[in-house]
């Protein structure tokens, strides 16, 4: 293996191992606030049960996610030093402010997690919050990090050099805000639709019934109403993109030629030597309002953009079309769910609908790798869009393959212990947080 | 400004070794007790580090942080030439982290946990030993950033005595600071005795690993007796950890727990102190002479003005909060009853 796809799969493998942890390690907190709320108000302990099972699997979640966070902040000077020595003091700010976020994520969810008991129940349930609060705070800076190597901003490059820096106008670059709107939705639909998914699995094994249609009930609706807001975002992002980098936009449509009118390409096999897709459906003229706001206006081409400056068409164009079918599929189910919960009520206890959200438990996680996939991959070959390509980039020492082989072993044996973990967590429910007879009876 | 960065660097460096520290050397504790008593030590290891455990590699991660943003160049020097010790540590850290989380969550309890406790104590010992690789190989001018060969450039740049031996003595340093504050966390005096031997080995490790660094050090030619004993604040750190060894046995006897604790972190103090005293603001020597120097090798002036900015504004969040952990969990864990949201 060529060392640098190995340092890229690497990092690509290491963030995208990373982002569901701290997906799930950010939202989850939201879902057992509000079920610690329920207990607290309603002093049921149905709702502290949930709220403890729950933050069981936040806790190793959390963990992994710390380290795995750790391991990035190492890997990124030591798969990409010459990136670094350049952007570190330019985009390090959000950085900077991001280990605030996370050590208060760390000391609020130490006070959670063993605080049961130990303090006003009030405290400990704002506590819960802080750890919610923090963690999306994290997620965002880091994501507007991200944000800076599509969309370079506070400095000056002359000859070479990086002059007039300002790390506040780096970190409020043009695409943070889009795009952490974007994943911070995703985060709450991906979560959403895996924790409802695990718990309509149980209610449909017919286990602890009661403790799992309640958890589903919170989580679904958490991951729905992400689902449902995600598409508004989506078009703002799309907007965006077009804008600020048109060869991203045109490798996610595989769109080759520049025109007006041009229309949105679903499915399809790009041919990048014929410039064109084959066998897909094209809608007339939706590319260009979606990127525009206009059915008439101009969409740029890959014809536009030099061949050495173009991302890999077909991934990128695959990995969009992954997004947006899996979003539309989350939000066709949390529109069924929102009939169910407002008109049909009969629907909630029904076997169907449980079935297909116990269908879609992975859904929401396979559209947040896509989409990392067409961020990620579609700003290529530049590092940082536009100043430094990826490939000068890359660290000297040879043999990153090992390392990479290395990396992929451990990850994946992390991934399968923490399967592992969390199957004796559900597994264990009825012996941790079994109801006694006569309550069970009463409901 | 650039001074509160530098500050806020060591400080970092110094909680790690102090916080991570302590909770690295429970695992290396545990490596070196003997099976029978080894449930009772987790025991006590769990009740001490849980709850401000999530909180201790955050000061790693602030010290990367600082280098990055405050001292690219300091970063990635270290990170091409210390590639692969930093993995080997990376490594080192996953295993742990995962392995003290699994074994305290796993919903159930059966021969997994002793997978678990074996990953646990073996990282707790590798970890440290190649931070302490790590911090060697930066002031043994061995880094070479004109080698032509991969074992020159990126073998040899830290896999050398002095190195190793400074390796050891970071283990030997975890091990003592952990013996120290668990002797205070016991409930019966003969577990009070038993910690307090441990806490006796470890110093005497950590005494014939110092030992051995000075012994490297004068092998490789590595000006280490006059950087310490050089100037006067050199010699001023020696003393006054070595008069702390002296007292905290003393106060060891009459069970002054938490001037044990003081003293020790201390004398570890001190030690960071006299290693970093003496070539600051230098904190990389290489091979051909040159060095890189947190003075001269810094970011642009906006960037550290924002960086130390921010890590005030931070400060101000997080210490009150994590002192309000430490004290709540160190003042209640004494009377407590059995708490129902422990497993």
């Amino acid at each position: 293996m060529d060392d640098f796809i190995a340092a890229r799969s690497q990092m690509a493998l290491s963030l995208g191992f990373h982002i569901i942890f701290s997906c799930i390690g950010m939202v989850m907190p939201f879902f057992m606030a509000v079920s610690h709320y329920l207990y607290l108000r309603t002093d049921h302990i149905i709702y502290q049960n949930i709220t403890r099972a729950w933050s069981k699997g936040v806790a190793i979640f959390f963990a992994v996610g710390a380290v795995s966070g750790t391991v990035l902040s190492f890997e990124l000077g030591l798969l990409w030093p010459t990136f670094m020595k350049h952007a570190g003091p330019i985009f390090g700010m959000p950085f900077s402010l991001e280990g605030t976020a996370f050590f208060i994520e760390a000391i609020a969810l130490g006070f959670f997690l063993y605080g049961w008991g130990r303090f006003n129940p009030w405290f400990h349930w704002i506590t819960g919050v802080i750890v919610g609060i923090s963690g999306l705070l994290s997620g965002i800076l880091v994501v507007s990090a991200n944000a800076w190597m599509n969309s370079p901003a506070g400095f000056d490059y002359v000859n070479g050099q990086y002059l007039n820096i300002d790390p506040i106008k780096a970190m409020f670059n043009a695409a943070w805000l889009s795009q952490a709107l974007h994943m911070c939705l995703a985060a709450f639909a991906a979560t959403g639709f895996a924790v409802a998914g695990v718990h309509a699995l149980m209610i449909l094994r017919r286990q602890n019934v009661l403790f799992h249609r309640q958890s589903f009930r919170i989580a679904a609706i958490f991951g729905c109403v992400a689902a449902l807001l995600q598409p508004l975002s989506g078009d703002f992002s799309a907007k965006d993109v077009a804008k600020r980098q048109p060869a991203k936009l045109a490798a996610m449509e595989a769109h080759f030629k520049t025109e007006k009118r041009a229309p949105l390409v679903v499915g399809g096999i790009p041919d990048v030597n014929g410039q064109k897709v084959n066998y897909a459906v094209k809608i007339p003229g939706l590319l260009s309002f979606m990127a525009h706001g206009d059915f008439d206006a101009e969409v740029k081409g890959l014809d536009q953009i030099p061949r050495q400056d173009q991302p890999p068409v077909a991934i990128t164009h695959y990995a969009f079309q992954i997004m947006v079918g899996l979003g539309m599929l989350m939000m066709a189910i949390a529109l069924v769910f929102g009939i169910a919960l407002f008109i049909k009520k009969e629907w909630l206890r029904s076997k169907w609908l449980l079935t297909l959200f116990a269908w879609a438990t992975p859904v929401g996680f396979i559209a947040v790798e896509a989409g990392w996939t067409v961020t990620e991959v579609g700003r290529q070959p530049w590092i940082i869009h536009g100043v430094m390509r990826t490939a000068d980039a890359v660290t000297p020492m040879p043999g990153i393959a090992y390392s990479f082989y290395l990396f992929t072993g451990v990850y994946l044996s992390l991934a399968l212990v923490t399967l592992f973990m969390l199957y004796r967590q559900i597994k264990m429910v009825d012996t941790l947080y079994d109801l006694p007879t006569g309550i069970k009876e009463a409901h | 400004m650039l001074y509160v960065v530098i500050i806020f660097l060591w400080a970092s460096i110094l909680l790690y070794l102090l916080l991570g520290g302590a909770d690295f050397g429970a695992g290396i504790i545990e490596l070196f007790t003997s099976s029978q008593n080894r449930t009772q030590t987790r025991k006590i290891l769990y009740r001490a580090i849980g709850p401000i455990w999530e909180a201790n590699h955050m000061w790693l991660i602030i010290a990367i942080v600082i280098l990055f943003v405050g001292f690219p160049a300091i970063y990635t020097t270290m990170s091409i030439h210390l590639h692969i010790p930093l993995t080997i540590m990376l490594l080192g850290i996953i295993a742990r982290g995962t392995a003290f989380t699994f074994r305290h969550y796993d919903a159930v309890v059966d021969d997994m946990q002793s997978v678990y406790n074996r990953i646990f104590a073996l990282s707790s010992f590798i970890t440290p030993l190649f931070l302490g690789i790590i911090a060697g190989s930066t002031v043994s001018r061995q880094i070479d950033p004109e080698a032509y060969s991969f074992q020159d450039a990126y073998i040899f740049s830290w896999l050398h005595p002095f190195s190793v031996a400074v390796g050891l003595f970071t283990v030997a340093i975890c091990g003592y600071l952990a013996s120290v504050y668990l002797i205070g966390e016991t409930d019966t005096p003969e577990e009070r005795k038993r910690f307090l031997s441990k806490a006796w080995m470890m110093t005497c490790a950590a005494v014939g690993c110092g030992g051995l660094v000075f012994g490297a050090a004068y092998w490789e030619g590595i000006p280490l007796m006059q950087w310490v004993f050089g100037e006067i604040w050199g010699i001023l750190g020696v003393t006054a950890a070595t008069l702390s060894v002296g007292a905290l046995w003393l106060f060891a006897r009459k069970g002054y727990n938490n001037i044990l604790r003081v003293l020790a972190g201390f004398q570890v103090m001190m030690i960071l102190f006299v290693a970093t005293y003496q070539h600051f603001p230098n904190i990389v020597l290489m091979k051909n002479g040159a060095y890189l120097s947190l003075l001269e090798h810094k970011g642009d002036d906006k960037t550290i003005q924002a960086l130390a900015w921010a890590l005030l504004l931070g400060s101000v969040f997080i210490l009150p909060f994590l002192i309000y952990l430490v004290y709540s969990f160190q003042s209640k864990e004494k009377e407590e009853a059995p708490v129902y949201g422990d497993v």
